[in-house]
């Protein structure tokens, strides 16, 4: 039997294999780290799904309507509806493998959540990822002991093995040893999102390099929706990244504040009556940006003192120890000052609704793709993706490829050429964020995003780079790209100088493909410009 | 001891090229950026290049394992003063001794590099105690509860570390183990994990000293205790008394 190949080990790798071994199929399951370390670890608030249980006649329509509505309507409409439908048995699912949901009078509850007008995130305290994932690695035992799931930790991602336009399988190598190994079959990347080609300043992990993605992209494999990029609106700074305060905070009752004239001015209820607070996060990232500029230097505070010492202890109780832990304020008793903070990638590896990529015999699933969230992703939504995601692919490997189909299975092992090898320089790494993060803020602009592509070119044109390196500039030069030729306003992407929507030219998504040393930018579905 | 407005810390590391090299201990000052800087940041600043160790050489990149940074992953174990914790919640103000941090690999497990362990142990005891559910559950608020607290565990291995009866390859599992196992056996469907409790009496009951070291250590503040009270109650005790009602 010919082996899967899944390319990390968080949500949607572990979702992708726990479904191929249910239906019989082998998968080997690569990772840099185990599965405890995976980024959804640290999702916080929930996971949505209509389950209609709060009394508030809620159906996978409304749940459809919302998810599109709060990307702005750039999402694959076929996929969210198939999202949206599939959520509550995935939930189910996750119930059945023993997921410690909160429940009251022995029955789930869920939780309001932005952009969404039903309460419809179910949620394990505020640490819903981190109980999924322990579910989840459980499963994947299971069948790891029936020889199903093979798991491979240590082991990073380099390249693809391709053929023309054929994905033929992967190169590794042992984050170790540096040896090489060459596995061929049908491959997955659930591989996450590309924090680290912003270091240090997202929500995200370490372990989430970029590296693979910029490959895949140098590779010729097709991005969509890059230059949606989105800031959450409530972090904190800790010692090398932000930390996330979760949008859980806002659904129980949290407000967010500014000082203005000695007085505290709750500007979400102000500006945005109808969902406050609980407005989608572009909006809110947006507003607090503004209120901060108006207010010359005040800063913005989330204030949960009005929240029950009940809700804390059942449903914030990691959340209220994390902020005292980081900031010494108990977020009980004082408000806490909060800054917006990149939290996640609605762009990533463009994806069709069976999760297949422009490359043939190789998918991708979670948050490296780009096909559920469009221009803002709701909260609650991203675990979902990451679940449905990863099943989908694996659903449509199944009914693809015979057990017997597929190129002949081979291991080889060698160490890895220079080119591969060499680790990006740090110094680089740094400057291509702070280039980056110049044009690509949550208000942007003509000229500044132009002044970063120049930077960009300029320093593409300093010296001999390694491939990982020039990858990583050519990925970030896709990202500037696609945010300059989306001259419109729309969710996370918020410019200045084109301050409207604009659905009659930009009503879909960007993409961006690198071939043949030259790389290709236009509007899926519309004319297509050149760079 | 204020660490504020820059005043230096000496990190003593204890290093090694990779598994059969030898190691050696490496120097370095190191200024705190801020008061809130974690041997994790440090470790990163000092990795970003251009640091020399007290004899004047360059330092050259130092391998550990990170991930999320906020206590949340259990990559970052290592010992730190001479105690297991992970390097991301270690802040370099609170726990220096007047001035001096000494930073060493986990000592239970097989060191690859610096400070960079293999834990796969950890991996294969859940496997060899068949820590699975083999079918569907619906779980009450009770059982939720102490799942929720058990499905916390990091897999640090920080509780190994301190257990005075486990070691790698040993007969004992540790709570690393336990925790995980509890979550399980606080669920169970009536017939299901027999095989899981069998392997709970045996991996991790008899073994257990009760020390509860693990207790006060973990990172992620986990009752071991009320785990395995709980746990000793579902997989033994009741197997036992059930045995001696069916005897009499």
């Amino acid at each position: 039997m010919r082996k899967v190949i899944i390319i990390g080990a968080g949500l949607s790798g572990l979702a992708c294999a726990v479904t191929l071994a249910k239906a019989g199929r082998e998968c080997l399951l690569i990772s840099k780290q185990v599965s405890e370390r995976a980024q959804s670890v640290l999702a916080e608030g929930g996971i949505n799904a209509a389950l209609d249980v709060m009394g508030e006649n809620d159906d996978a329509a409304l749940h459809f309507e919302d998810t599109m509505k709060g990307g702005c309507y750039l999402a694959n409409e076929e996929a969210v509806r198939g999202l949206t439908e599939n959520a509550p048995g995935i939930v189910r699912w996750l119930m059945g493998l023993g997921v410690p949901f909160n429940m009251e009078n022995g029955r789930i509850v869920q939780r309001a959540f932005g952009g969404q007008k039903k309460r419809r995130t179910a949620f394990a305290k505020s640490s819903t990822g981190k109980m999924i994932m322990s579910a989840l690695i459980d499963e994947a035992r299971k069948y790891e002991a029936a020889g199903l799931i093979t798991r491979k930790p240590n082991r990073e991602f380099i390249r693809l093995i391709t053929n023309g336009s054929e994905c033929r399988g992967v190169l590794t190598a042992d984050t170790r040893s540096g040896q090489c190994f060459e596995e061929h079959g049908v491959s997955v990347m659930c591989t996450g999102g590309m924090n680290g080609i912003f270091p240090g300043v997202t929500t995200g992990t370490t372990a989430n390099s970029g590296d693979a993605a910029a490959m895949l992209y140098l590779q010729g494999v097709r991005f969509s929706n890059l230059e949606m990029i989105q800031y959450h609106p409530t972090t904190i700074a800790i010692a090398g990244k932000r930390c996330l305060v979760t949008e859980a905070a806002r659904g129980e009752g949290g407000r967010l504040f500014i000082n203005k004239g000695g007085q505290r001015y709750y500007f979400m209820e102000d500006r945005h009556p109808e969902l406050g607070n609980l407005s989608p996060r572009d909006v809110v990232a947006r507003e607090m940006f503004f209120v901060r500029r108006e207010s010359e230097g005040e800063g913005v505070y989330l204030d949960m003192t009005g929240i029950d010492e009940s809700v804390w202890l059942r449903r914030l109780p990691d959340l209220r120890e994390e902020i005292k832990e980081q900031t010494g304020t108990d977020a009980k008793s004082e408000p806490i000052p909060v800054k917006e903070g990149i939290h996640y990638f609605m762009g990533g590896i463009d994806v069709d609704t069976r999760h297949r990529t422009s490359m043939k015999d190789l998918y991708a699933a979670g948050e490296c793709t780009s096909i559920y969230h469009g221009a803002n992703r709701l909260g609650g939504n991203s675990m979902l993706g990451a679940i449905y995601g990863g099943r989908t692919a694996a659903e449509d490997i199944i009914a693809s490829y015979g057990v017997q189909d597929g190129q002949e299975e081979k291991e080889s092992v060698h160490s890895l050429s220079e080119e591969y090898a060499a680790e990006a320089d740090t110094g680089l790494i740094y400057r291509i964020r702070d280039i980056l993060l110049s044009g690509l803020g949550i208000v942007r602009n003509e000229s500044e995003i132009k002044k970063s592509i120049a930077e960009l070119s300029l320093l593409k044109g300093e010296r001999q780079y390694n491939l990982r390196e020039r990858a990583r500039i050519e990925l970030a030069d896709a990202l500037l790209e696609c945010a300059l030729i989306r001259r419109e306003s729309r969710g996370a992407h918020y410019r200045e100088d084109y301050p409207k929507r604009d659905d009659e030219r930009f009503g879909s998504m960007t993409y961006a493909q690198y071939e043949n040393g030259r790389a290709i930018y236009g509007f899926k579905g519309r004319s297509e410009g050149e760079a | 001891m204020d660490l504020r407005g820059g005043v230096k810390v000496r990190l003593e590391i204890l290093r090694r090229v990779n598994a059969q090299s030898e190691p050696y201990l490496q120097v370095i000052e190191y200024t705190p950026k801020s008061k809130n800087d974690t041997v994790a940041f440090a470790l990163s600043e000092i990795n970003k290049g251009g640091y020399r160790d007290e004899s004047g050489a360059e330092v050259s990149r130092i391998m550990w394992e990170h991930s999320c940074l906020q206590k949340k992953c259990g990559a970052c174990a290592m010992v730190i003063n001479g105690t297991p914790g992970l390097a991301c919640g270690a802040r370099l103000s609170e726990i220096n001794k007047n001035g001096v941090i000494r930073i060493e690999p986990l000592r239970k497990f097989p060191v690859t590099a610096d400070l960079m362990v293999d834990r796969q142990v950890m991996l294969d005891n859940l496997l060899k105690l068949e820590a699975w559910l083999q079918t569907q559950v619906k779980i009450n608020e009770r059982q939720a509860e102490l799942a929720y607290d058990a499905s916390r565990c990091l897999q640090c291995g920080c509780c190994l570390e301190v257990c005075p009866n486990f070691y790698a390859g040993g007969e004992f599992y540790g709570m690393a183990a336990g925790v995980p196992a509890a979550r399980l056996i606080a669920e169970l469907a009536p017939d299901d994990g027999k095989a899981l409790k069998r392997g709970y009496d045996k991996h991790i009951f008899e073994g257990c000293g009760k020390s509860l070291s693990c207790k006060s250590i973990c990172p992620a503040g986990i009752e071991t205790d009320r785990m395995l009270a709980r746990s000793n109650a579902a997989a033994v005790w009741k197997r036992i008394f059930g045995r001696c009602q069916k005897q009499r």
